[in-house]
């Protein structure tokens, strides 16, 4: 099942509808990484609300988007992690180490503003220190 | 009497429900025997209870009063068979005396006294015909049993569900997760973590978080004496399974031996952020929230 990609302004929204295979997933990261680049998107967010399951592989995929589109310009939030979710995740050990989380779409995108908000003036910071 | 116009025709060992027929026989002579001696009997009763010191926790005449009830339930289990109305009164008995500090053995000692003391008085009834006496015990003997096991077994099964009751009550006084601010959440924990109820805080953490929507969380552990490898596993697992849900996890109240334990047997908790106190705590959350607590302005003193 293909996951859709909306654009909204400067950010890609991924929202995963179903159980999604390892193929899935894989399709998933090559479209958003080709996408972060072809939208000049500055963030990615990421909606599992409708996941009930997290296995190893999928944890891996969504720590991979989050790296690689760090790598392309991005910022990327995983957005929707159910309660059971994440307690099932953490004592499995897959903890999501160094990827930002929020708990819906709207914290998400609240978070991505922020992040822009403080590049922008770090950014500002050092124009006006040179 | 009716039983002894009966005796010549007793059946062989070979013919069971010849024979169950007249134990059926025996019994309700056994049942017209405690009927007519029932003020006798029950008074025997009562007085060996108090002298055997049990049911001390109850005055003589409620003593008396149990007495006469669990007499009749039991003449009347004995009578019809059935343990329906034996095992419900048993059941309203402990729920009764249970919160008296009744204990196990008391009640199982006073069934069995009255056990004693009507197979005596059929002793007394019977001791000239010894054949009968036997084949009376034969019959009386395997429902007094029942009786005496119904009656244990109710006391005990209500024992255990008032305890597992109260088990649950604790539970869930132990837990409460609080927001004391729009989007923060405090989870003061008191006691001790085993593994069960550190997974039961963690579900009910990350259910508040869900629904209060919030940010950062301030879990307190002064009440905790003393935690081991296993509860600060927990620990890190819930601030993890918190961040999963997008919340910051402030821990506060680490005593000075706990912060020894924890460095000693060697816990990573470079991932946790700790504050001294609980008001240390509130006041990082509400900085991370962006909150700014001002006091009112002192009204000045007119010239």
């Amino acid at each position: 099942m293909e996951v859709p990609i909306l654009k909204q302004g400067l950010y890609l929204i991924a929202s995963i509808q179903s159980a999604l295979t390892d193929a899935d997933l894989s399709a998933l990261r090559e479209a958003l990484i080709e996408r972060v680049g072809k939208y000049r998107a500055r963030g990615v967010i990421v909606d599992v609300t409708a996941l009930d399951v997290m296995d190893s592989f999928a944890v891996r995929t969504l720590r991979d988007i989050a790296h690689m589109a760090r790598l392309r310009g991005a910022e990327t939030v995983i957005v929707g992690i159910q309660p059971e979710v994440a307690f099932a995740m953490v004592q499995l050990g897959l903890t999501l180490k160094g990827v930002s989380t929020a708990l819906d779409l709207e914290e998400g995108l609240a978070y991505l503003d922020r992040q822009g908000q403080e590049r922008l003036e770090r950014v500002r910071g050092r124009v006006t220190r040179g | 009497m009716a039983a002894k116009g009966k005796d010549p025709q007793a059946p062989s060992p070979l013919d069971p429900q010849a024979q169950s027929e007249s134990t059926a026989a025996l019994l309700r002579e056994l049942v017209a025997h405690l009927r007519q001696n029932r003020t006798q009997l029950r008074e025997e009763w009562a007085r060996r209870i108090t002298r055997a010191q049990l049911l001390t926790a109850m005055t003589e005449e409620e003593i008396f009063a149990e007495a006469t009830s669990v007499y009749d339930n039991y003449v009347e289990a004995l009578e019809t068979g059935t343990f329906e109305a034996l095992q419900a009164y048993a059941r309203n008995l402990s729920e009764r005396i249970i919160p008296r500090g009744v204990e196990t053995h008391e009640v199982v000692g006073i069934v069995l006294l009255l056990r004693d003391v009507l197979a005596r008085s059929l002793f007394g009834k019977y001791h000239e015909d010894f054949d009968k006496l036997n084949r009376i015990l034969d019959a009386y003997e395997p429902a007094a049993n029942r009786v005496a096991n119904t009656v244990a077994v109710g006391f005990v099964q209500e024992r255990e569900r008032i305890i597992r009751q109260q088990q649950e009550a604790i539970r869930e006084l132990s837990t409460p997760v609080l927001q004391v601010r729009e989007r923060l959440l405090i989870l003061p924990i008191i006691g001790v973590i085993d593994p069960q109820r550190a997974r039961q805080l963690t579900e009910q953490l990350l259910r508040a978080i869900r629904t209060n929507r919030a940010k950062v969380v301030v879990i307190d552990i002064t009440g905790v004496a003393a935690m081991d490898s296993n509860v600060a596993n927990h620990l890190v697992q819930t601030v993890e399974a918190s961040r999963l849900l997008g919340a910051t996890v402030i821990v506060t109240g680490l005593s000075p031996e706990i912060a020894q334990t924890l460095v000693t047997i060697g816990v990573d908790l470079s991932e946790m952020a700790t504050v001294g106190d609980l008001q240390g705590g509130i006041e990082e959350a509400e900085r991370l929230l962006g909150y700014k607590v001002v006091p009112l302005e002192e009204p000045v003193p007119k010239p």
